[in-house]
């Protein structure tokens, strides 16, 4: 009996490739099904929602009617409207003042949390606290600081200390209001800056302030020539999250204004709710916040640009 | 929905009375016999007779005191025990109320009866039962309704119900008598020359009037509308034709800018809880309110504040040169879709809680929060046994609407929501635009909405 094998002629076929077996195989659509939970979660939950905002804004919906497609009809009749002007100037005055604000303060409080000093870890937690308190009981406490009958601080200048002879009205005209408004704002804003910022200084290597030392540099020249510049990456996404932020926000005006006196406090996200929701044109509302869209695109694409972009952001030295 | 966070305001006043009134409730509430200070005429019922399985889905206006939903609940389980009908009410935030009716009536699933607010029936027209059974029957039976529930439940310029309107809340004049007598009144003049005069000498003696020209859609809202409506003017005329630069609006304005001179500062910039919270205060002497602030006072424990209940009176706003009250009413609405399987089921119901062995008990527990559309229940007792209520007895004994007077359509609405009015007495009475402007703007800013409606 011949005991060798004839190996060669039952040589090893692989069992034929289904098709479902190939098509796993295939880069492509592996690709596109791990992708597609997530572009299913986008889909519905941003592109729709955001789609829909953009039709709306197309059409003369109103509550309880579905409403027809008008074409551009709505961003005629609001560009022809006062009080949305209004709303845009003052969504970029209460952005560009309250950003402003936030970051000074912010950078200015980042520096002195960088510092050595005792309860450093609680009073850092502390600082967060305006962020972390829900924005709406915030924007309660700050609608009772500015009553005009009950406020605290008029109570202190007046009742208590007595520099003041009359309670201030704080929301009782234009430019006291939107300044008020731009405090409450800058109070929320500061932790987020700093604490971000503060991260960001702690990435700077102490060995480079030592050698500036060494140099004789004065502490305006470190901070112009190593903290701002290392600072730089992280003070340009911070920065364009606090603009996204402050432009678009609604809780603190609705609750503290509500757009008042005579709409001079309205910001874009206010007036669009105000006409959408409780003024039932859902079309008009839609096309207000619509009109956001290129403002907020233009600050981002500016504090990125304009910011980040530098060489040395990419490894390369800068100019 | 309009006059919407007037009411808020009321919530201050639900807990602290809701707890004093309750435990008399229960026993009360079981009489089956109509309170016999209701006069009833001998009209026979039509007939709803409920689908066999009916069952009914209601939604309605969240209560602010207590008794609004204990009776309420109490008639309806009485109605179920009566037919064998079960019926579930859900009572819903008023911020929520008009999204949930709007998602109601696009879908055409959900509630068989919505009780919404105001205006609501005439946006979902189209998608409801005529109630003009229903409605007649009621008249007949109870004296026949006010103005203000025709207005609010009839289609325009027919006689035919879209809606059953339930009751309505309103804000007359609220003020500390002890302080008007000295400044040198017996009583609030119905005059506006006189109502000045008051509200100076009021401020003369420190203790002024206040009333909201911030974004408070209840308070402020109403407190321009009296203005407007008071000089004679109104925001479109009965073809809903803006109707606003006139020459007696710009009178009214002139006379705000003269009375905001009398008022405690910084009413600019309250909210609907403004005038409540300062009145109780004792900071002002007057204003327009619901009944919310004398019954927060009345049921308080703090006996500084019983004090301040004890002084305080109510009385009818100034009528100017209009014939009838120049102030309007929030109305609980009772709208019933056409997708119910259950139409007949949902009218019995409703005519059972509009009957006055219902009715009646709700309406006197509910003490001038909800007043009766039905002319009859403006007889019973209650509304005289504390005289300080009579204003809030004619709740809807007025010809005046959010509107007036042209078709009540979404347009109306969304200039009551978006301020219009409010803004333009604002602007004046603080020196930001003269009278001609502000009337113009204003105008200008109804008919973006009375164009497209």
């Amino acid at each position: 009996m011949d005991a060798t094998v004839p190996s060669a002629s039952v040589a090893f076929t692989p069992p034929r490739e289904g098709r479902l077996a190939r098509l796993f195989d295939s880069k492509a659509f592996l690709v596109a099904a791990c992708m597609l939970p997530t572009i299913g979660l986008l889909g519905v939950f941003l592109t729709y929602p955001l789609g829909l905002g953009v039709w709306l804004s197309f059409t003369d919906t109103t509550i309880g009617s579905p409403g027809h497609f008008i074409g551009l009809d709505n961003f005629v009749s609001l560009a022809g409207d006062s009080v949305f002007w209004m709303s845009v100037t003052n969504t970029i005055f209460y952005t560009g003042t309250a950003t402003i604000g936030k970051f000074a303060l912010g950078l200015w409080l980042a520096m002195l949390l960088n510092h050595h000093f005792p309860f450093k870890a609680f009073i850092r937690a502390i600082i967060l606290l305006p962020w972390i308190v829900p924005t709406v009981l915030s924007a309660i406490a700050w609608w009772w600081i500015y009553d005009p009958q009950f406020s605290i601080v008029s109570y202190v200048l007046v009742n208590v200390l007595h520099v003041r002879s009359s309670y201030i009205d704080f929301l009782g005209t234009p430019w006291h209001a939107r300044w008020s408004l731009v405090v409450a704002n800058v109070w929320r804003g500061i932790p987020f800056v700093a604490i971000t910022l503060l991260a960001g200084l702690q990435t700077i290597s102490p060995s480079l302030y030592e050698a500036a030392l060494l140099d004789g540099a004065t502490p305006w020249q470190q901070f112009r020539r190593i903290t701002v510049p290392l600072l730089m990456p992280i003070l340009a996404v911070v920065l364009t999250l606090s603009v996204l932020f402050t432009f678009s926000d609604f809780q603190l005006v609705y609750a503290i204004t509500r757009g008042g006196p005579f709409n001079t406090t309205h910001l874009m996200a206010t007036l669009a709710f105000q006409r959408a929701i409780p003024g039932s044109q859902l079309g008009e509302g839609a096309a207000i916040a619509v009109a956001m869209i290129p403002f907020l695109i233009a600050a981002t694409l500016l504090s990125f640009f304009g910011l980040g972009r530098r060489k040395w952001m990419q490894g390369e030295a800068n100019d | 929905m309009t006059k919407l966070t007037r009411r808020d305001s009321l919530t201050l006043g639900a807990a602290v009375l809701g707890g004093t009134a309750l435990p008399a409730l229960g026993a009360r509430a079981q009489q089956a016999q109509a309170p016999a200070d209701i006069p009833i005429a001998n009209v026979p019922p039509p007939n709803f007779q409920p689908e066999k399985g009916a069952q009914l889905h209601v939604i309605r206006p969240a209560k602010f005191i207590d008794p609004d939903q204990v009776y309420w609940d109490l008639n309806t389980k009485k109605y179920t025990e009566q037919t064998g009908v079960p019926v579930r009410v859900d009572y819903i935030s008023w911020e929520d109320l008009r999204p949930q009716t709007a998602v109601i009536a696009n879908t055409g699933a959900g509630a068989d009866v919505v009780i919404g607010f105001s205006s609501d029936p005439f946006i979902y027209a189209s998608k409801l039962v005529g109630m003009s059974d229903l409605c007649d029957y009621l008249g007949a039976k109870y004296g026949g309704w006010y103005d203000l529930a025709l207005r609010y439940g009839q289609k325009w310029r027919t006689n035919d119900w879209i809606s059953l309107p339930v009751g309505g809340g309103t804000g007359p004049t609220v003020y500390r008598k002890s302080w008007v007598q000295q400044a040198g009144f017996d009583k609030i003049p119905a005059d506006l020359d006189g109502f000045l005069k008051l509200c100076q000498g009021l401020k003369k003696i420190g203790h002024p009037c206040g009333f909201s020209l911030g974004h408070a859609l209840g308070d402020a809202n109403g407190f321009a509308e009296w203005a407007l409506w008071s000089h004679g003017s109104s925001v479109v005329d009965e073809n809903g034709k803006v109707t606003l630069d006139v020459k007696p609006t710009i009178e009214a304005l002139k006379y705000i800018t003269e009375l905001y001179k009398t008022m405690i500062p910084g009413t600019i910039s309250w909210n609907d809880s403004g005038n409540n919270k300062a009145y109780a205060a004792g900071d002002i002497g007057l204003t327009f309110n619901g009944v919310s602030i004398y019954y927060v006072l009345k049921t308080s424990p703090d006996p500084k504040l019983q004090a301040i209940a004890a002084d305080t009176f109510h009385e009818e706003v100034p009528l100017g040169v209009a014939k009838r009250a120049p102030r309007t009413a929030t109305i609980m609405n009772a709208m019933l879709f056409k997708h119910s399987k259950y139409p007949n089921a949902a009218k019995d119901y409703l005519r059972f809680m509009m009957e006055a062995p219902q009715y009646g008990p709700w309406l006197s527990n509910c003490i001038g929060y909800w007043s009766q559309p039905l002319k009859a229940y403006g007889q019973m007792k209650f509304w005289t046994e504390d005289p300080k209520l009579k204003p809030y007895a004619a709740a809807m004994d007025t010809i005046y609407y959010d509107g007036y007077a042209g078709p009540i359509t979404a347009a109306s609405s969304a200039v009551t929501a978006n301020y219009t009015i409010v803004d333009m007495f604002a602007a004046v009475a603080t020196g930001s635009m003269s009278p001609e402007s502000a009337a113009r703007q204003a105008a200008r800013q109804a008919e973006r909405y009375y164009k497209t409606a």
